[in-house]
C-alpha cells in the first residue's frame, strides 16, 4: 500500500464517519461541528487531487460562509437543546431500510458498470492551477459566470426580503 | 505525482461519493429537524462535487472543476434562501419540525 492510498483511506474514513455523525447526533450544534470536519476532509480530498484553488474555495465557502449561516440560524432559533420529538419507529425503520436499499442498488450499479480502465491518461500539462482555471472560467464560461453573480444578487435580495420582520397584517 | 488516480483508482472515489450521497439521502429521510435536512442536502452536493473533481482529473480537463465552482455558488445561494425561509417558518410556527408543515395537505 502506498502512502497516498493510506491517506485516501484515512480521509475517507473521516468523511464518512463525520457525515454519519452529522445525521445521528441529537444536538444541532454538534451536527454543525461534525459537518465542518466533514467539509475539511473533502477539502483534503481536493488537495489530494492537486486542485489547490478548489480546496481553498471549498474551505472558504463551505466551512466559512455556509457553516456560519447554519450556526447563526441555530443560535437564532435557540435550538441548542435536544428537544426534538422522536419519529415513529416505523418511519425510522423505513428510512434505514431505504438507505440500505439505495446504497445497495447504487453500489451494485457502479460495480457492475465499472469500465475496465487499463491506463489513466497523463497529458502532463497543467489543467488545474488558478491560471488555467481563470482562463477557462472567463473565456468559455463567461456567460454562466455572469449569471452566477446575478443568482447571488437575487439570492441576497430574496433572503433580506424573506427574513425581514413583517408588519402584522390586519 | 502527476495523476493521483494511478495510485488510488477511479473506483475508490466513485464508491466514496456514492456512500456519501446515500448518507445524505438517509439524513433527509431519517431526521425531521429541517436544519439537519439542509445539512444532509449539503452532504449530497459535496458528494457530487467530489465526483466532478475526480472525473475532471480522470479526463485531465478543467471543465469539471469550473462546474464545481458554479455548483458551489448555487449551493451558497440555496442555503441562504433556505435558512431565511426556515427563520420565517420558525417565527410563525415556533418550531422547525417539518411534520408541522402540513397546511397544504388537503
Amino acid at each position: 500500500m502506498s502512502t497516498l492510498l493510506i491517506i485516501f483511506y484515512f480521509l475517507s474514513a473521516i468523511t464518512i464517519a463525520t457525515a454519519f455523525l452529522t445525521i445521528i447526533s441529537k444536538n444541532p450544534i454538534h451536527s454543525a461541528i461534525y459537518l465542518v470536519i466533514c467539509f475539511f476532509s473533502v477539502a483534503g480530498h481536493y488537495l489530494l487531487f492537486n486542485a489547490q484553488f478548489l480546496a481553498i474555495v471549498h474551505i472558504i465557502v463551505y466551512s466559512g460562509a455556509i457553516m456560519v449561516l447554519f450556526l447563526f440560524t441555530i443560535m437564532l432559533m435557540n435550538l441548542n437543546k435536544e428537544g426534538e420529538p422522536h419519529k415513529k419507529w416505523a418511519t425510522k425503520l423505513a428510512a434505514v431500510i431505504s438507505f440500505g436499499l439505495i446504497c445497495f442498488v447504487m453500489l451494485a450499479v457502479f460495480i457492475k458498470a465499472m469500465p475496465v480502465i487499463a491506463a489513466y491518461k497523463q497529458t502532463g500539462q497543467d489543467f488545474q492551477s488558478i491560471k488555467v482555471l481563470g482562463k477557462v472560467l472567463l473565456n468559455e464560461y463567461m456567460v454562466p459566470f455572469e449569471f452566477a453573480s446575478v443568482l447571488l444578487l437575487v439570492a441576497m435580495i430574496g433572503t433580506v426580503l424573506l427574513s425581514k420582520k413583517e408588519k402584522s397584517v390586519q | 505525482m502527476d495523476n493521483i488516480l494511478q495510485e488510488i483508482g477511479m473506483e475508490n472515489y466513485i464508491y466514496l461519493s456514492v456512500i456519501l450521497f446515500c448518507i445524505g439521502v438517509f439524513g433527509v429521510l431519517y431526521r425531521r429537524n429541517a436544519i439537519i435536512m439542509f445539512m444532509s442536502i449539503e452532504i449530497m452536493l459535496n458528494a457530487v462535487n467530489l465526483l466532478f473533481v475526480a472525473f475532471s482529473t480522470y479526463h485531465q480537463d478543467a471543465q469539471g472543476q469550473v462546474f464545481v465552482f458554479f455548483s458551489m455558488a448555487v449551493a451558497a445561494a440555496e442555503v441562504a434562501v433556505g435558512l431565511a425561509i426556515l427563520v420565517s417558518i420558525f417565527r410563525n410556527l415556533n418550531s422547525i419540525d417539518i411534520d408541522n408543515l402540513k397546511n397544504l395537505k388537503g
